[in-house]
C-alpha cells in the first residue's frame, strides 16, 4: 500500500489513463525504460512527440484547407503522426489516425475533416492529462529503493 | 569523445549532421539504427543502449549508407574501432527506404555480412517475406519493445563473437571466459 499521498494519488491518476483507453501498452514499456540515470525518460519522449508532431497536424490542417484534398499526401502525413502516437501508446490518438487514413483510402473528404477534428481533441486531451501527470510525478519525487539514488 | 585514432574520423563525421556517436568499445555490439521518426530514433536508442549497445543513430538510408563509407575508409588505415555490428532501419522512410537500404548493403561486398533488421508498423505478409529473401536477418513489427531488440541482441552475440573473433585472428584479449 502506497504510503505517501501524492504518489496514491499518482497511481490512481496512472490507472485511470490506462482504464479510460488513454494509453496502451506501448507507455509501459516506456515507463521500464527509465531507471536512475534516466528517470524521465518517458516524460523527454513524450515532449518530443508533441513537438515533433505538432508540426505534422500543421500540416494536415493546410492540406485540408485547399479545395481539392491530396488524399495521398494525407496519407502519408497521417502515416507518420500515427508511427510517433503509436511509439508512446497514445491509444486513442492512434485509433483515430486509422480512421482518418481509411478515410483517406476511400478518399472521404468529409470523413477526414471529421476525424481529424476528433484527433485533435484527443490529441490535447491526452496532452493535458500527461502534462499534469508528469508535474505531479516531479512533485511526488522519486521512488524510494532499497538503494537511494545520488 | 575522442579515442585514439579517431578524432580526424570524427571532425569529419561531424559535417553530417543528424546522428549521434557514442564513444566507441570494440567489445560491444555497434548498431546503427536509422529512421526519420525523431520519437522512434529517441526510443531505439534508449532500447539499443539497454541492451549494452553502442548506437549510431541516423534519420535516413543515405546517410547511413554515407556512414557506413566512412567506416570502410577508416578500416583501410586500420582503425576499425567504429565497424557497424548490425543494422536496424525503418521500412517506410522518405527518399531511400529501409528495403532499399537493405539491398545496397547486401549488394556491397565490404558490408553484404552486416546483418540488417527492418522494422516496419505494417505486418505485412509480402513485405517481410521480401524483405527476408533480400537477406533481412529478422523483421521486427513497430512499435518496438525491449522484447524485440533483446532477443535480436542475443542471438546475434553468440554469432557475431565468433565472427569478430575470425575476423580479428588474434584475440586482444579473451571475450568469453
Amino acid at each position: 500500500m502506497e504510503r505517501n499521498p501524492m504518489r496514491r494519488q499518482l497511481q490512481t491518476m496512472r490507472k485511470s489513463l490506462f482504464d479510460q483507453g488513454y494509453l496502451d501498452d506501448q507507455f509501459v514499456q516506456l515507463e521500464e525504460l527509465q531507471d536512475d540515470a534516466n528517470p524521465n525518460f518517458v516524460e523527454e519522449v513524450v515532449t518530443l512527440y508533441y513537438r515533433d508532431s505538432g508540426r505534422i497536424i500543421l500540416n494536415i490542417e493546410q492540406a485540408l484547407e485547399r479545395k481539392t484534398f491530396d488524399f495521398n499526401k494525407l496519407d502519408a502525413y497521417m502515416h507518420q503522426f500515427k508511427g510517433s502516437s503509436s511509439s508512446i501508446g497514445a491509444k486513442k490518438v492512434k485509433a483515430e489516425s486509422t480512421l482518418f487514413r481509411e478515410y483517406c483510402r476511400s478518399r472521404n473528404g468529409e470523413g477526414c475533416m471529421r476525424t481529424f477534428q476528433q484527433l485533435k481533441k484527443e490529441y490535447a486531451t491526452l496532452r493535458r492529462k500527461l502534462e499534469a501527470y508528469f508535474q505531479l510525478a516531479r512533485q511526488a519525487g522519486p521512488v524510494e529503493t532499497a538503494c537511494r539514488p545520488k | 569523445m575522442a579515442v585514439n585514432g579517431a578524432v580526424t574520423w570524427l571532425r569529419r563525421a561531424e559535417e553530417i549532421d543528424g546522428y549521434d556517436l557514442s564513444a566507441s568499445d570494440s567489445e560491444e555490439v555497434h548498431v546503427l539504427a536509422v529512421d526519420d521518426s525523431l520519437v522512434d530514433r529517441k526510443v531505439i536508442e534508449r532500447l539499443l543502449k539497454i541492451t549494452s549497445c553502442k548506437v549510431t543513430a541516423v534519420d535516413s538510408g543515405r546517410r547511413a549508407l554515407q556512414f557506413l563509407g566512412l567506416d570502410e575508409e577508416k578500416e583501410a588505415n586500420g582503425f576499425d574501432g567504429l565497424k557497424v555490428d548490425l543494422i536496424i532501419t525503418d521500412y517506410c522512410m522518405p527518399g531511400m527506404t529501409g528495403y532499399e537500404l537493405l539491398k545496397k548493403v547486401k549488394e556491397s561486398s565490404a558490408f553484404r555480412e552486416i546483418p540488417v533488421v527492418i522494422m516496419s508498423s505494417e505486418n505485412v505478409i509480402a513485405r517481410i517475406d521480401r524483405c527476408l529473401e533480400e537477406g533481412a536477418e529478422d523483421f521486427i513489427v513497430k512499435p518496438v519493445k525491449l522484447s524485440d531488440v533483446k532477443r535480436i541482441i542475443d542471438y546475434m552475440t553468440t554469432d557475431f563473437r565468433e565472427g569478430e573473433e575470425r575476423r580479428r585472428g588474434i584475440n586482444k584479449r579473451k571475450l568469453r571466459d
